[in-house]
């Protein structure tokens, strides 16, 4: 009798104790929990900082108008980014000419006139897919069609055309989600009006989308100007001695000039590179602001 | 009979105005189609003439990549082993760095703080891939290099670490959206059987958005497979099946950017190369896209 009393008693010590432990033990856990997740936002944005530090200390001192004005040398105190920085201007000029009419009007068909049918859920999964295929790959894309079969060149025109072909399926999905914020009273007022359909897309739909659409295609030109692999299949790696002056011109752009550069063994390069760096971030920082700007002026409007 | 004939006309050429409209957007939405066409195209046609000299049973299968050397040898996998490699590393940095941020972001940091570290995140997204190169090279490698003296340069463990980097904010923002999608009353109704916030996190919300969860992990293997300046920058270009990290290796994407910059003389087998390369590369993306979007489709049918 007596030993079953002991028994019990060392149960009910254990199981107290045990029950202690595991109320630590849970909060010990929630603790290494929080900490690890903060370990990763905390690593994230000191890796940031990290780059942007390393690209500021190495590129500062390079970074002066004698930079922006001169041409690729082979002396790095003579070097600069011109023809890279125009070419990069003349280049992402064109896909905006040639990606928004297209993306646009793509969007437009698809949330405004297909029908429900095999061939639209067809061009749907396509275009997501799309979305997923490797930037380099769209550069051997433009190599053997624009460069090579429609005997292009290396041209200006072929590099904007394939970087085009590269953004519009982001164009086309940022411009229909534009398009279905708007509401679909607007355009059965106006259907009930007797409005066709293409007056109820030009006059209700894209008015109030446009903003939208606009923002969408900045921040996916920004991508652009920022691509490298699809422009060295289509530009190659070449010195590029004027500054372009037409569609089928040869040229370069910034990230392949950077590229160029970090390439090369000597250190004076690699502050080269960083002030180039510096340059496309600013081109960028200029391309995001410029669609914030945008946003933010057409949600005061009040939608 | 004037006046009704006028109006009859006015009312034709209208309706011929909406269809030739229609039938304009109609092409927009469709170049999508004729873009993947184009791709698969355009890499068939000069693949096939790769596969008329190199057999492609010899190409699949092979252990020697050495096309530039005198005794030329297809063997593709040491290229896809080389991105196998990197993008294993890459996914080591950014599956549980941008999954704990996403947890953070999605459970425990308050409002203010999720307005200001959003932003940051899409600042590293935005961040251009020939930037996170040359910070690989120029600060990573080095810091790396104080604790292994003996490794090289080009090597893929640098490569692999920053493209970690790349990727957090894509794993982080896409958990992050599937985390907030499930619903508040799964999370109270855990509190109520007295849960706590780690076990809710752990036990509730990751289970709940799994499929979502994995989805983002699917598409970073497939960003980092197709990812192209930060390997063709820190990575090297010697194509070797090795397991260890601090070597010099060559991947996909390297190699085609490695040949593009050359200027391969159209025609040759080595510019031919390219295109079976880069078939290779685009198959593997593909398949992998496609499980991502299977996996992504589960999970919105749920809630």
């Amino acid at each position: 009798m007596g030993g079953e009393t002991l028994l019990e008693e060392v149960l009910k010590l254990v199981i107290k104790h045990k029950s202690r432990t595991k109320d630590v033990w849970r909060k010990v856990k929630g603790d290494i929990v929080l900490a690890l997740c903060l370990t990763g936002i905390v690593l994230t944005l000191m890796s940031l900082a990290a780059l942007l530090f390393d690209a500021f200390q190495e590129g500062l001192p390079w970074l002066d108008i004698q930079f922006l004005t001169s041409f690729a040398s082979r002396r790095p105190e003579q070097a600069g980014i011109l023809v890279a920085l125009m070419g990069s201007i003349w280049v992402v000029g064109l896909t905006a000419l040639i990606s928004f009419p297209l993306g646009v009007g793509a969007a437009l068909y698809l949330e405004e006139y297909a029908p429900q049918n095999r061939l639209t859920s067809f061009i749907r999964l396509n275009i997501a897919n799309l979305a997923g295929v490797p930037s380099i790959v769209y550069g051997i894309l433009g190599l053997g069609l624009f460069v090579e079969a429609l005997a292009l060149g290396r041209s200006i025109l072929a590099g904007a055309l394939t970087l085009s072909l590269l953004i519009l399926p982001v164009i086309i999905i940022v411009s229909q989600e534009a398009i279905r914020s708007v509401p679909t009273a607007d355009r059965e007022g106006a259907y009930a009006r007797g409005a066709t359909r293409w007056q109820v897309t030009r006059e209700i739909v894209v008015p109030q989308a446009f903003p939208g659409m606009l923002t969408g295609t900045i921040l996916a030109l920004s991508r652009a100007i920022g691509e490298a692999a699809p422009m060295i299949a289509i530009a190659a790696l070449v010195y590029v001695p004027f500054t372009p002056t037409g569609p089928l011109d040869r040229f370069t752009v910034m990230p392949i000039q950077i590229f160029n550069w970090v390439n090369q063994p000597q250190s004076a390069f690699r502050g080269l590179a960083a002030a180039g760096i510096l340059v496309l971030l600013a081109v960028l920082l200029g391309m995001n602001s410029i669609a914030i700007f945008i946003r933010n002026r057409y949600q005061k409007r009040g939608r | 009979m004037k006046k009704i004939k006028k109006l009859t006309s006015k009312k034709q050429t209208q309706r011929r105005r909406e269809w030739i409209i229609e039938k304009l957007l109609f092409s927009a939405a469709v170049i999508s189609v004729f873009t993947t066409l184009a791709i698969l195209g355009v890499l068939l046609f000069e693949a096939v003439g790769f596969f008329e000299e190199v057999s492609i049973i010899d190409f699949f299968t092979g252990t020697k990549w050495t096309p530039l050397f005198r005794d030329q040898q297809f063997g593709v996998l040491p290229l896809v082993w080389g991105t196998l490699m990197v993008t294993a590393i890459a996914l080591s940095v950014a599956v549980p760095i941008g999954l704990g941020s996403a947890i953070f972001l999605s459970e425990y940091a308050p409002e203010k703080l999720r307005k200001i570290v959003k932003p940051i995140l899409e600042i590293l997204a935005g961040i251009p891939t020939v930037v996170y190169g040359y910070f690989a090279l120029t600060f990573v490698t080095p810091l790396l290099q104080v604790v292994f003296p003996e490794m090289i340069v080009f090597n893929a463990l640098s490569a692999g670490l920053v493209m970690g980097v790349m990727i957090i904010p894509m794993v982080a923002s896409l958990s992050e959206d599937a985390m907030m999608a499930v619903p508040q009353s799964f999370r109270e109704g855990a509190y109520a059987l007295g849960a706590r916030k780690h076990e809710v996190a752990l036990g509730i919300v990751v289970p709940s958005a799994l499929s979502g969860i994995i989805a983002s992990f699917i598409l970073a293997i497939s960003r980092a497979v197709g990812e192209t300046m930060i390997v063709s920058i820190a990575a090297g270009s010697t194509p070797k099946l090795t397991l260890n990290p601090l070597e010099s290796i060559q991947t996909m994407t390297g190699y085609i950017t490695q040949i593009s910059l050359g200027e391969a003389p159209f025609g040759s087998l080595e510019y031919k190369t390219i295109f079976s390369v880069g078939l290779t590369l685009f198959l593997m993306t593909l398949v992998i896209n496609l499980i991502g979007q299977w996996v992504a489709k589960r999970y919105w049918k749920r809630y």
